[in-house]
């Protein structure tokens, strides 16, 4: 729509800023060098709005909105770092480790982990709700990769990947709330696959040690996103 | 003149990897020497937590029935008491034993895994172990958290310069998870 092309200009956090119109809130402020937290975002693959790290405010309105779903309008005002902020933020990774079994000493992306450093960029030293410590399967019948349920923040960042970018689709969400669980195909085992291409994007893409290449000590996993935005550029525009 | 401050380091469920930290402080230790009293630790020689307590250093989850009345002590005769340590902050590696129940885990280590004399019988002696492992922050209230497994020395430095200055610091974004 000609009306979308046309420059908007808001507050973002005090600072005039101009801005596409229908950007999201998230492109804008990193236009502009203003850095939300993220984790269930990825650059290059549909926004999902599910984890609730990029939680921001808008004058007069009414609750806290995504700032990578919500888009950019003509004299809105939006702050994204207050204590109310770091205060709902530290509480959503607090939740995301006490539901499954995160142990960072002893994980294969130590070191090189989005949850992880979510947390301590949030400053979070200890997780105050009370751990569930759920048992949840690891599935190891792929031939190079392996998915661990333990590690797993519903993301979702898997399954955009292989539908948006590979177009395998053999991902997916099952369940719902606190038993939902990624699947491959039909929730069978992920080695059985027979829409898996075995391309590894899903493993690249997953933020947390949920899923990785088989045979990495701990700490030994680093992830390779750069071929995302990429990808998705020379689609849509061929350059 | 006043009393120099009294400090406490205890070994609960761990790997001892945060007292080896500690001890990497290395010449700092003959500093910490000379401005605190240190009345109790793993390799101090005595066997009753003392009373009237500053600080304290926890390492370790809480695992057994003998941490449990180890840290309910600990924390009624100290003043400050600072987690030290992903297992004594999160559970950590000792909490992985959660998803089981004791005996399967004892059978595991004892009978499954032990060619010989396999079995679960121990005397009186030996702890038993508690249903499931908690940080320590969910057994009594803890002052301070600092995360890392092991915290590097220089944290454990500047914790206990801010302690022994009588703050309670934030360590925020000095540590983390599995450093």
């Amino acid at each position: 729509m000609a009306e979308d092309l046309a420059v908007s200009t808001l507050i973002i956090d005090g600072r005039d800023v101009a801005a596409e119109g229908g950007r999201t809130i998230l492109e804008a402020a990193r236009e502009h060098g203003i850095d939300i937290p993220t984790l269930c975002f990825l650059d290059g693959l549909s926004a999902v709005g599910a984890c609730r790290l990029c939680l921001v405010a808008i004058e007069g309105a009414p609750r806290l909105v995504p700032a990578c779903t919500t888009r950019i309008a003509e004299g809105m005002v939006v702050t994204t770092s207050s204590p109310r902020l770091t205060a709902y933020r530290r509480r959503v990774v607090e939740f995301l480790f006490s539901e499954r079994n995160h142990v960072c000493a002893v994980c294969v992306v130590n070191g090189h982990c989005d949850l992880q450093a979510l947390a301590t960029r949030l400053g979070l030293t200890h997780v105050e709700v009370p751990y569930r410590w759920p048992t949840v399967p690891v599935d190891a019948s792929h031939e190079r990769f392996l998915l661990d349920h333990n590690r797993c923040v519903l993301c979702t960042r898997c399954v955009r990947v292989c539908d948006e970018i590979e177009g395998a689709h053999t991902w997916d969400v099952r369940g719902r709330g606190i038993e939902a669980r990624v699947i491959t195909d039909l929730d069978t085992p992920w080695g059985h696959s027979t829409t898996c291409t075995g391309c590894g994007k899903c493993v690249q893409v997953c933020p947390t040690g949920a899923l990785a290449h088989k045979g990495r000590a701990p700490g030994e996993m680093v992830k390779a996103r750069d071929f995302l935005p990429y990808l998705r550029r020379m689609r849509e525009h061929g350059t | 003149m006043t009393r120099r401050p009294r400090l406490a380091t205890v070994w609960l469920d761990g790997c001892s990897g945060c007292h080896m930290s500690f001890l990497d402080l290395d010449e700092r230790l003959l500093a910490l020497l000379e401005r605190v009293d240190l009345v109790y630790g793993p390799l101090v020689d005595s066997k009753e937590f003392p009373e009237d307590v500053d600080v304290t250093l926890v390492e370790g989850a809480v695992s057994t029935r003998d941490d449990l009345e180890r840290i309910h002590c600990i924390r009624a005769r100290t003043r400050l008491l600072v987690a030290l340590g992903d297992c004594a902050v999160t559970g950590n590696v000792p909490a992985l034993r959660n998803r089981f129940p004791v005996p399967v885990v004892l059978a595991r280590a004892y009978v499954e895994n032990v060619a010989r004399q396999p079995g679960t019988t121990f005397d009186a002696e030996v702890p038993p172990l508690l249903d499931q492992v908690r940080p320590v922050h969910q057994v009594v209230p803890v002052d301070v958290h600092v995360p890392g497994c092991p915290p590097c020395a220089d944290t454990i430095a500047w914790v206990l310069d801010e302690v022994l200055a009588g703050r309670r610091p934030d360590v925020g974004t000095r540590t983390r998870f599995g450093a």
